[in-house]
């Protein structure tokens, strides 16, 4: 296999961005990402985007087709799905691509107009099993809430440390003028909002966005033509489990994290120990404590706690989310696993301004559903 | 819901029924076409619909809808149950006092309507669970 | 030998009381609790109707016999609330019950006696040696501000009738039936109209008192030959005002008066009260059940306890559990969940 660089990185803003469309978003960011790479449209030979459901958002298929029109391009263009981890899975996809020397120069993008429907939370709930999970009232926050009843009943996590991880996120976002949220929030107006399915309350929630994330792929022989910075891609994984979360040997644990995340450690020669940011799939505050034990970072049970003592702020010892994460930077479905590979790419470039950890490696990790796929990811400078 | 799809799954929605592998004897539910031990020969197999609460929650936003109309009122209480039998499905838990709920609680399956397509559409009945 | 081989009920667990919807009328609940002698009555739940509940009765019934579903041939429902006006509630509950597919099933409605009326061709089809299912559930319905407002309520009560191993032998059954307009509901209507007072005399104490006195005379009996009596239960005053013109006693119909604490359960009444007795009845004793149904009718029957309800009374979930398991709701959560 070949290596593989990121040359170049493009998003929207997320948001509610009533005025634009799914393809809008998608040229914007793509655009913006051929920009970053100082390439020409005519240099890229295939695209990949990652969008969970044109279809039942927005009453669109057919998006590969859609996207190469668009964006003015007559390549080969290939939508990727995965749910809420469409984006990662594009990445992967665009990188399996570029390192089997098919082709030299991909871009990889995520895509998700959520706005447009008032059914958005069923839309989201086909993600899970249908017939067994969604038509007997399973949402999705409902989903990831029986996670957290259960992390809580088995390891005394608690409503405030899962706070915390919604408070650290607003706090990081403030510096992101890419996120959907810039202002910071309290444990106190955490624990007063609106509950949605106990004990998970709308501020542990990420919220609903519009968005859209490229990145250009490019060969080791092209990146080291065209690119000064390239960030490399030293290690991807992909593993799936149960689409229930009902089937699962252990609620508390997304086994498709561990499995994909023992894959890209491998395949880069690291550990968890030598992770210096990660941008961790925080669609609920417990999913990021879950995927930081999960992903190694801390030891099952214990994620509360390391969380609440701030070591995984900016300038902890393992700072996660920089970006804001899913929960404050905004959660496009199917742009999310391509925008947390951005904040990585900033990060390792040293481009991320105040949210600058100074990482030489990072991880990034996305999630389909409640846990049926994962992806992660590590990049170098 | 396509009321083939809703008609398909009468025997699983309103019996419980799943599979029994004949190889390795694991019981599956929902049916399954091959077991986790690489066998294709299952036969149908029905559950008791008694067990225990797993996980739980009580759902207080819902997703609306202007096609499929679901028969529970917000707030609903959402369970992971698993079966005596050994696997787990997701089912809202009826008529029970958010004081009764509780890991580990014993529970049983009662038959109720799940959803109806519009006030015109036919009823999907199936399993739901209470406190036993 | 033909007669009910075993039997199962089914209240829903919520409950109002007069209270409550004389709060929301605006009315004097003492005056109403003395006129209509009903303190509460059950109401279900948003996903509970007519198919559910029979179900639920159903389960009970097979469960606690020996024999397969798949060897019932028949099923008859008698409901003023079947969930459909087109497409049977007997199928719904028969795939619910496992009967296979070699049943016949047809829907019967004859306003509250349409569960004796499946009862009785239950009995002539066992007389040909079938095993039947037959019962009434109800939900039954009233408009807001009706006076029936106060006695609608839900249950079911559901009978496997059979030759085999049969605990209350149905010695004798009667009708008394007449074109009588007291109470009726219009397709496309939600709520049924009555007329008033005419639902006593010529309605509901003619046909009740006509049926139970045809049955005695046929088969040469007196109220003193029977352990207990039920009758349709509409109120708690028409019952017993009917028990006593009849020359029954408080003690014979107490057992089977269930109006009192769950309501008029329409189709279900007199079943579910007939299901409270077989609960604790003995071997030898005799019950006279007689239902109503407006527009009119009268079912009569003739019932005697064998041996077998000793085994049969083991460990069945009984009607008295039914009526102590519940939970009180509030005018406004009966509206969300019951009215419909």
């Amino acid at each position: 296999m070949r290596k593989v660089a990121v040359i170049g990185v493009g998003m929207t803003k997320f948001g509610l961005l009533f005025e634009r469309d799914l393809s809008s978003m998608a040229v914007e960011a793509g655009s913006l990402a051929i920009n970053d790479a100082g390439i020409e449209k005519k240099d890229v030979e295939v695209l990949y985007g990652g969008t969970m459901s044109g279809g039942l958002f927005s009453n669109q298929e057919h998006t590969g087709s859609l996207l190469a029109d668009r964006m003015g391009l007559n390549v080969p263009s290939v939508r990727v799905e995965a749910a809420c981890a469409s984006g990662g899975l594009a990445l992967r996809q665009g990188y399996i691509d570029i390192a089997s020397g098919m082709h030299d120069i991909a871009v990889v993008g995520g895509v998700e107009k959520m706005t447009d429907t008032l059914n958005t939370t069923k839309v989201l709930a086909t993600a899970a099993d249908v017939e067994r999970e969604a038509v007997f009232g399973a949402t999705f926050p409902g989903l990831y809430a029986m996670m957290a009843k259960l992390h809580m009943h088995r390891y005394g996590t608690t409503e405030v440390q899962m706070a915390d991880v919604s408070v650290k996120n607003h706090a990081n976002a403030v510096h992101n003028k890419s996120a959907h949220f810039q202002k910071e929030i309290s444990v106190d107006d955490v624990m007063r909002s609106q509950k949605i399915a106990d004990p998970l309350k709308i501020l542990d929630a990420s919220p609903i966005s519009d968005g859209a994330a490229a990145l250009v792929l490019a060969s080791e022989e092209k990146a080291r033509e065209l690119c000064d910075t390239p960030v490399w891609i030293a290690g991807s994984g992909h593993a799936t489990d149960t689409i229930s979360l009902h089937d699962r040997e252990d609620i508390t644990t997304l086994k498709a994290t561990v499995a994909a995340a023992k894959q890209a450690y491998g395949q880069a020669h690291l550990t968890s120990k030598d992770i210096d940011v990660a941008e961790v799939h925080d669609c609920f505050t417990i999913a990021e404590l879950m995927a930081i034990e999960d992903l190694g970072f801390v030891k099952k049970g214990a994620s509360g706690k390391f969380t609440s003592e701030g070591n995984t702020k900016v300038g902890g010892k393992i700072p996660i989310n920089p970006s804001g994460g899913l929960k404050a930077k905004g959660h496009p479905i199917g742009a999310s696993g391509v925008a947390q590979a951005i904040e990585a790419v900033l990060q390792l470039r040293g481009d991320a301004g105040k949210r600058n950890t100074g990482a030489h490696t990072a991880l990034t990790h996305n999630v389909g559903g409640s846990g049926g796929t994962a992806i992660v990811h590590i990049f170098k400078r | 819901m396509a009321i083939p799809r809703i008609w398909r799954q009468i025997e699983e929605k309103y019996n419980l029924v799943g599979t029994l592998c004949k190889d390795c004897k694991k019981k599956h539910f929902p049916p399954r076409e091959v077991c986790s031990c690489g066998c294709y020969d299952l036969e149908k197999y029905r559950f008791l619909g008694k067990g225990e609460i797993v996980t739980y929650t009580v759902i207080r936003i819902s997703s609306e809808d202007n096609e499929d109309t679901p028969f529970r009122n917000i707030p609903y209480v959402l369970a992971i149950v698993r079966l005596d039998e050994g696997p787990s499905l997701t089912a809202q838990i009826v008529q029970c006092s958010e004081s009764e709920l509780m890991i580990g609680k014993k529970v049983e399956m009662v038959f109720r309507k799940l959803l109806e397509k519009g006030e015109k559409g036919v009823i999907q009945y199936g399993y739901k669970f209470r406190i036993a | 030998m033909v007669g009910i081989i075993s039997w199962g009920s089914y209240i829903p667990r919520y409950r109002i009381k007069v209270e409550e919807i004389a709060k929301a009328q605006g009315a004097d609940a003492v005056v109403i609790k003395e006129s209509l002698m009903i303190s509460e009555k059950s109401f279900p739940d948003i996903d509970e109707d007519t198919a559910t509940m029979a179900v639920e009765a159903g389960r009970i019934t097979l469960s606690s016999s020996a024999i397969s579903p798949e060897d019932i041939s028949a099923i008859y429902i008698g409901s003023e609330s079947h969930p459909y006006a087109v497409k049977p509630t007997g199928t719904i509950v028969a795939q619910a019950l496992g009967m296979g597919n070699g049943y016949t099933c047809a829907d019967l409605q004859f306003a509250c006696k349409g569960g004796t009326a499946a009862i009785q061709v239950a009995y002539y089809m066992a007389k040909a040696g079938l095993n039947v299912v037959a019962g009434a559930a109800d939900t039954a319905q009233s408009a807001p501000g009706d006076i029936l407002e106060y006695t609608a309520a839900a249950g079911a009560a559901m009978f496997l009738v059979g030759k085999e191993k049969v605990c209350a032998e149905i010695k004798d059954t009667v009708s008394f039936s007449s074109d009588t307009p007291d109470f009726w509901r219009k397709p496309q209507k939600k709520y049924p109209s009555h007329a008033g007072s005419f639902t006593g005399e010529p309605s509901y104490f003619r046909h009740v008192m006509s049926a139970a006195k045809m049955l005695m005379k046929k088969n040469g009996t007196v109220p003193k030959d029977y352990d207990y009596a039920v009758f349709h239960q509409p109120n708690g005053k028409f019952p017993s005002r009917v028990a006593k013109k009849l020359g029954f006693t408080e003690k014979q119909i107490s057992d089977g008066m269930l109006v009192t604490r769950i309501g008029n359960t329409y189709s279900a009444a007199s079943l579910l009260g007939l299901c409270a007795v077989l609960d604790i009845a003995k071997p030898g004793q005799r019950i006279l059940l007689t239902s109503y149904g407006s527009g009119a009718g009268s079912d009569s029957f003739d019932i005697l306890i064998t041996e077998n309800i000793i085994a049969a009374q083991k460990s069945r979930k009984t009607t008295q559990s039914f009526i102590e398991d519940k939970v009180y709701g509030d005018y406004l959560k009966y509206l969300k969940r019951a009215v419909r």
